[in-house]
């Protein structure tokens, strides 16, 4: 069945099952990779997306559900690759593997859009949902922190 | 590209299920999957190559090719550091592309070695990339001097620009007289820290502007025109034998095209061999991955399925008490042991654990008549190349891997990136069209080749002074088919090997059975025997009245290196013995890969029994760094993973099968857990290169335990610790 589905501010439209998690049409519909699958059952944080502004687990949304929503994944987070967020991430260094950081970073993006300048408490209770094999932890922290005196 | 009749619907049964083959029913839909153009997975590269790693372009770019993996640790910066370092050009001006396997294979190893894998991308191969760069700058030296008319002594190469007296070129101005020179010898590299202008400096990773974006490209990733994708289930029960299944059940599921029955080979059961497992193939992943959840599969477990971690628990503390196979032998010591008035003994243990990349196994593959292409998340890109024309019966010039960006290694994807490289390969054959192959997360864990869980009895006498005059240890492991080693690592290196000086020592070791898969793992050995010899340590050193650090310095006196790492650990943690109860702090040392590291833990224990590490300091001698920026993140990443697999991990194997299969069961690590950590280098230098990506992480796990104890009185002996009940009054 067709849908058609707002990502990154354009308009797309898919031809498949209203059920499939929003994190497959992303990557197998529309090519959009940079949303990945670690878990599929929303414990690992590497499919995070924004949904009207909100962090949401792609691999828990049906696609069905975001008809008329705005979705935005780190294709779509800044045109260049310098929203503060991943200005911070590249001045910290904070990526080992990278493949987390996806999630991290549009985590982290929505945390700062809501709290200007959280708290260590505030930074690990919005980021303990997005895990990292890797323990790039404390700069992702490092990265918060710097990404809020940039300014969101 | 084969054409494909996308438009009509057929149905074929082929059979090749003797000799290890497969048999295969597919199905094709009436509509193909959208698919977009294969992003590209090389940078392509202009300019003029001076050697196999060097290509200098006009515009002052200067490519270097990296043989080996970037798989977080840094590799991709490493290769291009010790490069860069001796060629002197400008940082700013390198590119790094990956190297071309097929290359490498076709040109007798043109690259040395591409596998990356044990810390020893820089330990051990920086000497012949120095070489690269240095070999390569002396030849446009060379080129130069013939070309002004000088000797090659007086033609200066700095920063990108050849120069004698009022002549002077950029670099690719003569790349291509470079590439022709014959030196009598090659020029010496700088081994010597003190010569360096680059290496050792901190340099941010090349990687990270594609990782911060969603650009950087994965195994994956891989998408490719006419591309169908593939759900795959082994045997829950590893090894276990395929019986039937029932393809015609599924074939009117949405996408479904085939299920292909996919063979072990009888007698070969190493890391990247396939077991028997069932494959559906279809228009998406989502589909392919819905119909094999529907598709009845029989399978025949064998006896294997009544193993279980208590089971084997239970056995390895009945064969500690029996004779082991020797590793080094001393009947004075066990005579001396039971003499004395004061012996300490203890048992240790710890579970299987499981590599968990955050990428889960997938591979894809092209398989055309003139060629195949292939997409693996290998630590070895030319291991893949090798394991694919192996299963195709092809020609290894004629198979390209294309090297990716990997989403974690560990020690889990040597080998050509596990057996899913076979799946995607003879996948690709049997459908004619490229395939990715893609484990769920739940088969990720469950068919991973596992850390071997490990146990070891522990016994010393304790004599004069205080320090142990005997040790008798006898440790276990168990490993697929009983394997004596793994790696670098038997059931125990690490405790055989310990550096104190005990006098009087006995060693026996036991290899035991099981049919769960190993592998290496991230600090292979030193991740299970350390934590052993580091808790018993703290025993030994508490039993004799000894502060632990000091016991450690007084115990490695006549070995310098440890000297200088448990002197420096000293100075930088503030190590203390009289913190009040419920906090603590605890010390640990281990031997990884050519590196020591020793850790100070801080922990707190509320009276309830919540635990919280608050720091750990480490100190680490791999004689080298030459990018501290990348080891202290790898300080810090080893931490936290082993971290985790003490804290809060271990598998659980219940009738033969691995239950905690996905992230709500097998846990990591979370932020909110991390602590504190600060890194230290106390450089040994001189001919000692050690490596660094995984020697912080075995030191980790014994510090909180013995940091455990000092705040609570409750010695930890195995691990999770979060099985423990940590609470006092």
């Amino acid at each position: 069945m067709a849908i058609n589905l707002t990502i990154n501010g354009a308009a797309h439209n898919v031809d498949i099952d209203p059920d499939t998690p929003l994190l497959w049409v992303l990557r197998d519909e529309i090519g959009l990779t940079g949303t990945k699958y670690g878990c599929g059952i929303a414990r690992c944080g590497s499919c995070t997306v924004h949904v009207d502004g909100q962090p949401a687990k792609a691999c828990q949304l049906k696609a069905a559900s975001l008809v008329g929503k705005q979705v935005t994944t780190i294709e779509g987070l800044s045109k260049d690759g310098n929203h503060p967020v991943q200005q911070a991430w590249k001045e910290v260094g904070v990526p080992q593997c990278g493949y987390c950081q996806s999630g991290q970073i549009m985590s982290a993006a929505a945390l700062l859009a809501r709290t200007r300048n959280p708290s260590d408490g505030e930074i690990e209770q919005a980021m303990s949902e997005n895990l990292c094999r890797c323990g790039t932890y404390l700069r992702i922290k490092a990265g918060i922190r710097r990404a809020a005196q940039l300014g969101v | 590209m084969n054409a494909v009749n996308l438009s009509r619907r057929f149905f074929v049964q082929a059979s090749l299920a003797a000799s290890g083959g497969l048999m295969l029913g597919f199905h094709m839909p009436t509509a193909e999957a959208a698919v977009t153009e294969a992003k590209p997975w090389n940078t392509p590269v202009t300019g003029i190559e001076v050697n196999a790693w060097l290509v200098l372009d006009p515009d002052g770019t200067v490519t270097i090719r990296i043989p080996h993996t970037e798989m977080g640790q840094g590799g991709m910066t490493s290769v291009a550091l010790l490069i860069a370092e001796e060629l002197d050009v400008e940082w700013s001006k390198v590119k790094a592309v990956f190297a071309d396997p097929n290359r490498h294979l076709r040109n007798n190893k043109e690259y040395k070695v591409m596998s990356t894998h044990g810390s020893q991308l820089v330990a051990l191969q920086h000497p012949h990339l120095m070489q690269a760069g240095a070999s390569a700058r002396e030849r446009l030296k060379e080129a130069a001097a013939q070309a002004w008319g000088v000797t090659r002594d007086k033609v200066e190469a700095k920063q990108g620009v050849l120069k004698s007296g009022s002549k002077s070129a950029p670099y690719a101005e003569f790349a291509a007289a470079a590439a022709k020179v014959t030196l009598d010898k090659e020029p010496a590299i700088k081994e010597d820290a003190s010569q360096w202008w680059l290496l050792g400096t901190g340099t941010q990773r090349l990687d990270i502007p594609n990782k911060v974006n969603g650009s950087a490209q994965y195994a994956i990733d891989t998408r490719l025109p006419g591309m169908v994708y593939a759900a795959v289930k082994a045997s829950p029960v590893p090894w276990g034998k395929l019986k039937s299944f029932n393809a015609d059940a599924i074939k009117d599921q949405p996408g479904f095209i085939a299920v292909v029955e996919l063979r072990a080979v009888e007698g070969k059961r190493g890391q990247p061999d396939m077991q028997d497992a069932v494959a559906v193939v279809a228009t998406s992943w989502y589909k392919a991955k819905n119909a094999l959840n529907m598709l009845p599969v029989e399978w025949d477990f064998g006896d294997s399925v009544t193993a279980s971690s208590k089971g084997m628990s239970e056995n390895a503390k009945k064969v500690l008490g029996e004779k082991g196979l020797i590793s080094k032998e001393d009947p004075k010591a066990l005579e001396v042991i039971a003499a004395s008035k004061k012996v300490v003994t203890a048992d240790y243990e710890r579970p299987f654990e499981t590599h968990l990349r955050m990428e889960p196994i997938n591979a894809t593959a092209h398989v055309q008549d003139d060629r195949v292409d292939v997409w693996s998340p290998s630590q070895d890109q030319s291991a893949a190349v090798l394991i694919v024309a192996e299963q195709l019966g092809r020609d290894p010039k004629d198979v390209y891997a294309h090297p990716v960006f990997l989403g974690g290694g560990f020690g889990g994807n040597g080998g050509g990136g596990t057996a899913v490289t076979r799946q995607a390969a003879e996948i690709s054959k049997r459908l004619k069209r490229p395939v990715k192959v893609l484990w769920t997360r739940e088969e990720d864990v469950a068919q991973d080749k596992q850390r071997p869980m490990a146990a070891a009895r522990m016994t010393a006498s304790i004599g004069e002074k205080g320090l142990p005059e005997a040790i008798f240890t006898r440790a276990l492991w168990y490993t697929q088919d009983k394997q004596n080693q793994i790696g670098p690592a038997t059931a125990d290196y690490g405790i055989r090997n310990m550096p104190y000086n005990i006098p009087l020592r006995h060693h026996e070791r036991h290899n035991l059975d099981t049919h769960i898969p190993s592998s290496t793992h991230r600090g292979p050995g030193a991740n299970q025997t350390g934590f052993i010899t580091e808790v018993f340590a703290d025993e030994m050193a508490l039993a004799g009245g000894w502060n632990p650090l000091d016991w450690r310095i007084e115990m490695t006196k006549e070995l310098p290196d440890w000297q200088l790492v448990l002197k420096t650990l000293k100075e930088k943690s503030n190590y203390r013995t009289d913190l009040p109860k419920g906090e603590g702090m605890g010390i640990a040392a281990v031997e990884c890969h050519g590196t020591i590291a020793a850790a100070c833990a801080t922990v707190s224990v509320t009276r309830r029994g919540q635990l919280r590490v608050e720091k750990i300091v480490i100190v680490a001698d791999c004689g080298h760094v030459i990018n501290p920026h990348a080891a202290k993140e790898q300080m810090e990443g080893a931490a936290c993973y082993e971290l985790g697999h003490a804290w809060v991990g271990g598998l659980d194997i219940r009738e033969g099968r691995i239950v905690n299969t996905n992230m709500d069961t097998y846990n990591i690590l979370r932020m909110d857990q991390m602590p504190d950590i600060e890194a230290h280098f106390a450089l040994s230098g001189g001919k000692k290169w050690g490596g660094m990506g995984e020697p912080a992480g075995p030191p980790v796990p014994p510090a909180v335990a013995n940091a455990i104890f000092a705040a609570t009185g409750k010695r930890i002996r195995t691990t999770p610790f979060r099985q423990y009940d940590l609470t006092w009054v």
